[in-house]
Order: structure tokens, then sequence, then C-alpha cells
């Protein structure tokens, strides 16, 4: 077992990526993430780590280097927030089209403008598409965890993806909360030795990266990068089973509180959750139906294995800490995705809450669950989309 | 040529054989087409140094045939050919005549 300490979230994951001692991290300091490169930056001048830090001058830099530094052949991993992610955009399709297994830390963090810098999900909703594998965390404790799985999963040799583990801003990477870290020998033997595909590194057989693919082959590629990614949900799983064993801790696709017998569910991302969870005891004490569902795996989603858990629900409320303006939230279009898809049709609501930090509150949950259980009563939903927490 | 499927690619569309833009035909949308005319030709061999595309063939030291599989007719060897007493030994032709 490992020592428990309290620590912040940003350090829980600097250790995590000083215990795997990747070969290269390229990385460009940006609120609230640079406390997890400042550290590892100590690390690597102390001689703690063998890692080549590569200083860039933009986090645009910092992922080319990354994708480089990745097809040489090295196990690399980067940090970033918002609008690093942001101006790392183009880069992530890159790295992910190459099947660059690289694994970064986001610390989610709200996009501009008005320039904000603390927590939401814009910035991590908004690379949704960018076909990494993403890993969402609540607390500390699952940051440090993911990321050991991260690696895992993306260097898989059925994968070979990049993954982005994500936390709050601010609400988990500086908050002080006790965890419990694995002992070095643990962690090396179960992150294992990275054996890169084509690297550019091997001499003796020189490779191509980045060629011109035209209409005959594009679509081929693509086709093959959408198979990849489907295959993470069963690796997902695998390495949880592996992970369970050295640490105790249990990881799935998802989180189901409560959710066994529940009428009424709500589906809640990150730190988030943790504040939910114990409105939902309160309600259950009350004799209310309620549960939560916790998304872990944001890409690739778990659509059967989400309406499975949901299945029972007459209504759902998701909320989103992220908006897609003029559309749903991120969450609510995934499930409401995969509640047509399963062929039922509870009533949903998507609650926009949270954005630029502003504090989730045990009564906004109070609130929204109220709601749900007036419109299971009613059967009917009123607004679909709205905003909660906000002044008139 | 039958076109791969998907399964059959190299993952990330990584070329693993070096060298191999050489089997890829690149030289179909030529315009003008450089002929060699071999009694003008000193064997100076500035055309094989300019040719970006390395689309002029040498053997043993001497110039042979264009490779007009890869020659994009850009006209730069006819442009820097000496030629002998006045005569070019490269001229551009238009395809099609």
């Amino acid at each position: 077992m490992g020592k428990k300490l309290a620590i912040t979230g940003n350090q829980a994951v600097a250790e995590a990526m000083k215990q795997i001692n990747p070969d290269v991290c390229a990385a460009y300091p940006i609120t609230p993430s640079t406390e997890i490169m400042q550290r590892f930056a100590s690390f690597v001048s102390d001689g703690v780590v063998d890692t080549e830090l590569v200083t860039v001058e933009s986090e645009h830099s910092a992922m080319s280097a990354c994708i480089g530094a990745s097809a040489a052949g090295g196990r690399v991993m980067t940090a970033t927030s918002s609008q690093g992610l942001a101006l790392m955009w183009e880069m992530l399709h890159i790295a992910s089209g190459m099947r660059l297994p690289i694994a970064m830390a986001l610390v989610n963090r709200a996009l501009s403008a008005p320039l904000n810098i603390h927590g939401d999900h814009s910035d991590g909703m908004g690379s949704r598409d960018c076909g990494w594998i993403q890993l969402y965390s609540e607390n500390a404790q699952e940051a440090y965890d993911n990321i050991f799985q991260a690696v895992r999963i993306a260097e898989h040799e059925d994968i070979r993806l990049p993954a982005m583990v994500c936390m709050d801003g601010f609400i988990i990477s500086h908050s002080i909360e006790s965890m419990e870290f694995l002992p070095d020998d643990v962690v090396k033997d179960f992150i294992g030795e990275f054996k890169p595909t084509n690297p550019l590194l091997d001499v003796d057989k020189p490779v191509t990266y980045g060629p011109l693919v035209l209409p005959d082959y594009y679509i081929e590629f693509k086709k093959a990068q959408h198979e990849a990614i489907k295959r993470a949900k069963r690796v997902t799983l695998e390495v949880a089973k592996e992970f369970e064993k050295i640490s105790g801790r249990s990881y799935g696709l998802f989180e189901s509180y409560r959710l066994e017998d529940a009428e009424i569910a709500i589906v809640v991302l990150n730190s988030a959750a943790g504040t939910a969870k114990d409105v939902v005891d309160a309600f259950r004490d009350k004799g209310i139906k309620v549960g939560l569902l916790k998304p872990r795996l944001f890409r690739p989603f778990p659509y059967e294995e989400v309406a499975d858990a949901l299945g029972g629900a007459k209504v759902i409320g998701v909320f989103d800490r992220a908006d897609s303006f003029g559309g749903f939230g991120p969450m609510y279009m995934e499930i409401a995705s995969a509640m047509v898809a399963s062929g039922s049709s509870p009533l949903m609501i998507n609650r926009i809450y949270g954005l630029g930090g502003r504090d989730f509150m045990p009564e906004d949950a109070e609130a929204v669950i109220k709601e749900l259980v007036e419109i299971a009563d009613t059967g009917k939903a009123g607004t679909l989309k709205e905003y909660i927490g906000v002044r008139e | 040529m039958k076109l791969k499927g998907w399964k059959e690619l190299e993952m990330g569309a990584v070329i693993p054989e070096a060298g191999n833009a050489e089997q890829y035909n690149t030289g179909s949308w030529r315009a003008f087409r450089p002929q060699w005319i071999e009694e003008n030709c000193i064997q100076c061999l500035f055309c094989w140094i300019y040719c970006p595309d390395s689309s002029v063939t040498v053997k043993d030291g001497k110039r042979g045939e264009f490779d007009y599989g890869h020659c994009k007719g850009c006209g730069v060897c006819a442009h820097e050919c000496p030629g002998k007493k006045g005569n070019k030994a490269i001229v551009m032709v238009e395809e099609g005549n």
C-alpha cells in the first residue's frame, strides 16, 4: 500500500509524471496547469527523472515537439489548459491522425472571451472531435490514477492514439485533498516499457511520417482511426481491471451512483459530481429514487453502456459545464444520442452550470432534482436547455 | 492497380518503405514534354544537375532518355542546355503533338 498525503491535483499529476519518467516532455506554461510542468521541471533539474524537457515558445510548438518526439519513438507527455489547448488544436488532429500515443494532462479552464482562468469544460469539450481519448477525473486521486491508465490505453498495440486526462481547474488542480500514492516500482511495472511502432530514430528502417493522402485513401485512414478509438472502450476496462489489482481502486467507463432502481437520473461530470452525490443521498433519505451517472471515458463515448445504466430512469437531467452555443450542451448531446439509439425515450433536460469557475453548490443540484421530480409527476418537461446559478 | 482496404494500411499513414515515391507516377499532368536530341548533346549533364525531379536518367556517366513517368515538363533542362554550336539538345514540345 502506498503512502497517503494531502496534496493538490497539480502536484498529484506531477508526481504521476515523475513515476512514469517519460522520455520527452514539451510544454508551455498556462494557468491553472502551470504548476504541473513547474514541479516536473524541478524533477528534471534535480535529476530525479531522465526526461528531456523541451521548453518551447507556445502550445502549438509544445504539441508539435511532442509529435516529433513521439514519432521518433519516445514516450511523451505534456500538460495544458484552455487557450493552450485551443492553440494546440491543429496539432491535436495530427497527433491522433499519425496514431501517436502522447499522454496529456488537461486542467480544464474556461475559454476567452471574456478572459477567465477558472474551471469549466469548454476546452476539453472543444477538443472532443480531435481524435484523442478523453478520461475525466472527479478529484486528485482520480486524476493521478487516470494518468497511468491513460498511458497504458494510449500505448496499447490495438489503439496507438493520444489520450488526455482532464480535471477541473483550481477546484481540483489547486485544492489540497488527501490521496494515496502508488509505490514507484509498482508504477514502473504497471506502465512497462514503451515499444514504439515505426520509430523515426530506427535508422536501419527509415520511414516517412505525414505524407499527402488524397481522396483515393484519406477516408480509409480515418475509418482505421475510428475503429482504433472504438477499441479503447474495451482496453479501458482491461487496463482498469489491472489497475485495480495494484491499487484496490476500481474504475469503469463511468461511475454509477445509486442508479440501480433510480427513476430520476442526473448526469454530472468531474468535481461537481462529488457535490451532487451528497444531494442525491439527501433525496434518497427522503425516499425519492434519484441516481447519478458520472462519465469517465468521454471519447470514445460508451453509448450502449450509458444507455443501459440510465435505462430505468423516466427523467434525466444532464449537467453541462460547457456550452455549444445555439445547440445543447456537449454532454446532453451524448446522453440524448445514447438514449435514442437504445430505443428508450426518457424526458431529458439540459442545465448549463458553473461556467468560468462559478461555484456549483448543493442547492444547484437540489433545484434541478426538484424540477426533475416535478417533470416525472407531470410528464412534461418545460425548457429543455437552461442556464442555472445565473443572475437575472 | 487494386487499391488497398482500410485494414491493409500502415497505421497513421506512415510510409514504411524508403524511396518508394519512385513508384508513384506523377508525370501525367505535363503540358510540355522535353525532347532529347542526341546529336546536339555534349554530355555536360547540366540537365541532370538542374532537373528538380530526378527525371534525367544517367548510366555510366552518360545521360539517356527522360523518365516521363516523373517529368512535370517544367523546362528547366531545356533552358539550361548549352547544346552544340547553338543547337539545343533539349527542346520543349507540346504534349499531344
